[in-house]
């Protein structure tokens, strides 16, 4: 071996670039791990206003979550029941998944076998624009346009119901389901397409004894996480569904949501308040709620990858 | 007469059920998009009368039945301005960890989970949580930095997953060229990978603008009011320490707050906070369409 085929030392970068690199790359996982604080910090900071309330004496957590007896102002006797406010949340919610499941998984399968690529573009930007309409907007179309719609067609005496607002929340979940559900069909290989066309099939076979079971939990996740959006959805029930903390006996009834009774009794219970903290238990209970719907949706969509 | 190619019956009951399969569905996603048009049509008929320049840069007066929204425009210029400032560092930060560092292990699994759950919270817990952490814990009290902050949290994830995309569009080739030439993680992203995602990244700050300009329970209890005196068409009425009118909530007011407002007021507010968020998303997705036309790999 002669002297000269031996390296040249190798040049070192400055050490403050080294330096800098480091805290940059440790900003970086700083970052990176940021939305696993975040989502502590917020069940941390919501519960931590919520908790003196549940060594309050005149609080009992079997009232809180079984009773329907909402009366949080009261002079005499203070009830803190809830029961009536799931009822509500859940009765809006099932209506709109209700309608919005057979439109948006409809509208998916459309989008992914039957239309053409630019018809297809053109869909998928109106329905990107559909669900950046703002959530109070669609209330003040559910206070007046919708309200006016539900009176007339079903002659209620009131326009704001549980018709108003699970269609309104409807109309709001269907474009999470649709696009969530279209990628569902897109990630069924194109070989089972092939092989269904090759037997003879027309594309309703297809669709019917082929893509929907192929793709049956990826489709689940669309539905569910349309779910999630209408259990959160604060804004538009607020303003559409009535307001009156009612068990309802129809579609036709008022009723509040979990959402909407904390936005409307927040500014008017003062701070530190056993009112207040209640309302805050009642958001520790959302997140939980939400929590697990989005878990669940998780699940069904890995459960796919997987395959 | 009958050809070789004639249809069979069966051939003919199997074009019919295609047929109408096609219109069953093509109905079921043109039912979604028809309400759309009629009420945006709608409102905006009814929101003619007030609309115009006027409408923008007056103040609302007579106990806000008449006038303009130039405050509440202001307002939520700040909010989002300042929410982005905040947002965009660490969500790209983020996504970069996650795209470009993040190995695939259980923890990176949670961290995945966390921008899911975080995605999925509802509006009104980031009002709870913006009240009892930035109004009370850090002592902002009810101010625009208290709402912007409750903000930019809700609105994390919208950059995060956009930025992700545009980062995982750019080939793994590019990065491996890079590395073979010498260069560290650091400076692959540097050189490589952020030029050439850039203005993917950019659609993403667009489309966190559109949702945050559209939010509403999360500045209600932290920082917006119902009304502020602000000067006819004052670029600077506000300071980080103080409350604010923002459209979104200037909207609910007059819906359910203000009796015997004029009747086009509300339905101009609506159709002009409408308007302000669909034409940032639009200008998002020709953004994206756009850059999709000139990818060259």
């Amino acid at each position: 071996m002669s002297a000269s085929t031996t390296a040249a030392p190798r040049p070192e970068r400055p050490r403050l670039s080294v330096l800098g690199e480091k805290a940059l790359e440790t900003l970086i996982r700083l970052a990176g791990v940021s939305a696993m604080l975040f989502v502590a910090a917020i069940f941390f900071f919501v519960l931590r206003e919520a908790f003196p309330v549940l060594a309050n004496e005149k609080f009992s957590l079997t009232q809180f979550l079984f009773s329907t007896e909402w009366y949080p102002t009261s002079a005499k006797n203070v009830r803190y029941g809830t029961f009536a406010l799931t009822i509500g949340t859940l009765s809006v919610t099932a209506l709109a998944i209700l309608i919005a499941v057979p439109f948006g998984l409809g509208a998916a399968i459309y989008l992914s076998e039957f239309c053409a690529p630019r018809l297809r573009e053109t869909l998928k930007v109106v329905i990107e624009l559909l669900s950046a309409i703002p959530s109070v907007v669609w209330g003040f179309i559910g206070l007046t346009v919708m309200s006016r719609l539900v009176v007339s067609v079903t002659g209620a005496p009131v326009g704001v119901n549980l018709l108003n607002g699970g269609i309104l929340l409807a109309l709001m979940s269907v474009p999470v389901i649709v696009s969530i559900g279209e990628d569902a069909l897109k990630a069924v290989p194109d070989s089972y397409r092939e092989a269904g066309v090759a037997l003879g099939a027309t594309r309703w076979q297809l669709v019917w004894r082929v893509l929907l079971p192929a793709a049956k939990n990826g489709l689940l996740a669309a539905v569910l996480l349309g779910v999630g959006r209408a259990v959160g959805e604060t804004m538009a029930v607020l303003m559409a569904t009535g307001h009156a903390v009612n068990i309802p006996g129809g579609i036709l009834e008022p009723v509040r949501t979990l959402t909407a009774n904390i936005a409307a009794e927040l500014g008017e219970a003062p701070s530190g308040s056993p009112h207040y903290r209640v309302l805050f238990l009642t958001g520790t209970l959302l997140f939980l709620i939400t929590f697990v719907v989005n878990l669940a949706a998780d699940f069904a969509v890995r459960g796919v990858r997987r395959k | 007469m009958a050809g070789r190619f004639a249809k069979t019956p069966h051939g003919l009951r199997k074009e019919r059920t295609e047929a109408l399969a096609k219109a069953v569905f093509g109905l079921m996603a043109s039912a979604m998009i028809l309400p759309l048009l009629l009420i945006v049509g709608y409102l905006v008929v009814l929101a003619w009368p007030a609309l115009g320049w006027e409408f923008l840069v007056d103040v609302p007066k007579n106990g806000m039945r008449d006038g303009g929204i130039w405050p509440a425009f202001v307002g939520t210029l700040y909010l989002v301005g300042i929410s982005l400032v905040v947002s965009t560092p660490i969500g790209v930060l983020a996504a970069i960890y996650l795209n470009e560092y993040a190995k695939d292990s259980w923890f990176n699994r949670l961290v995945n989970l966390a921008v899911i759950n975080l995605a999925g919270v509802p509006s009104i817990v980031h009002a709870l949580f913006g009240l009892g952490a930035f109004v009370y814990a850090a002592r902002f009290g009810y101010s625009i930095l208290s709402a912007s902050l409750t903000l930019a949290i809700m609105t994390l994830p919208v950059i995060i997953a956009s930025t992700r995309e545009a980062l995982a569009s750019v080939p793994t080739a590019f990065r491996e060229a890079c590395w073979n030439v010498g260069a560290t993680r650091w400076q692959t992203i540097r050189t490589v990978v952020l030029p050439n995602s850039i203005s993917g990244i950019l659609t993403g700050v667009i489309l966190q603008v559109s949702r945050a300009a559209g939010e509403t329970a999360p500045i209600m209890f932290t920082g917006a009011v119902f009304f502020k005196a602000v000067e006819k068409g004052d670029l600077f009425p506000y300071g980080l320490g103080e409350q604010c009118m923002a459209l979104s909530m200037h909207l609910y007011t007059l819906a359910t707050q203000v009796p015997n407002v004029k009747e086009a007021l509300p339905y101009a507010t609506a159709v002009v906070l409408l308007a302000t968020v669909l034409l940032v998303n639009a200008t998002s997705i020709a953004v994206r369409i756009w850059l999709r036309g000139r990818k060259k790999w």
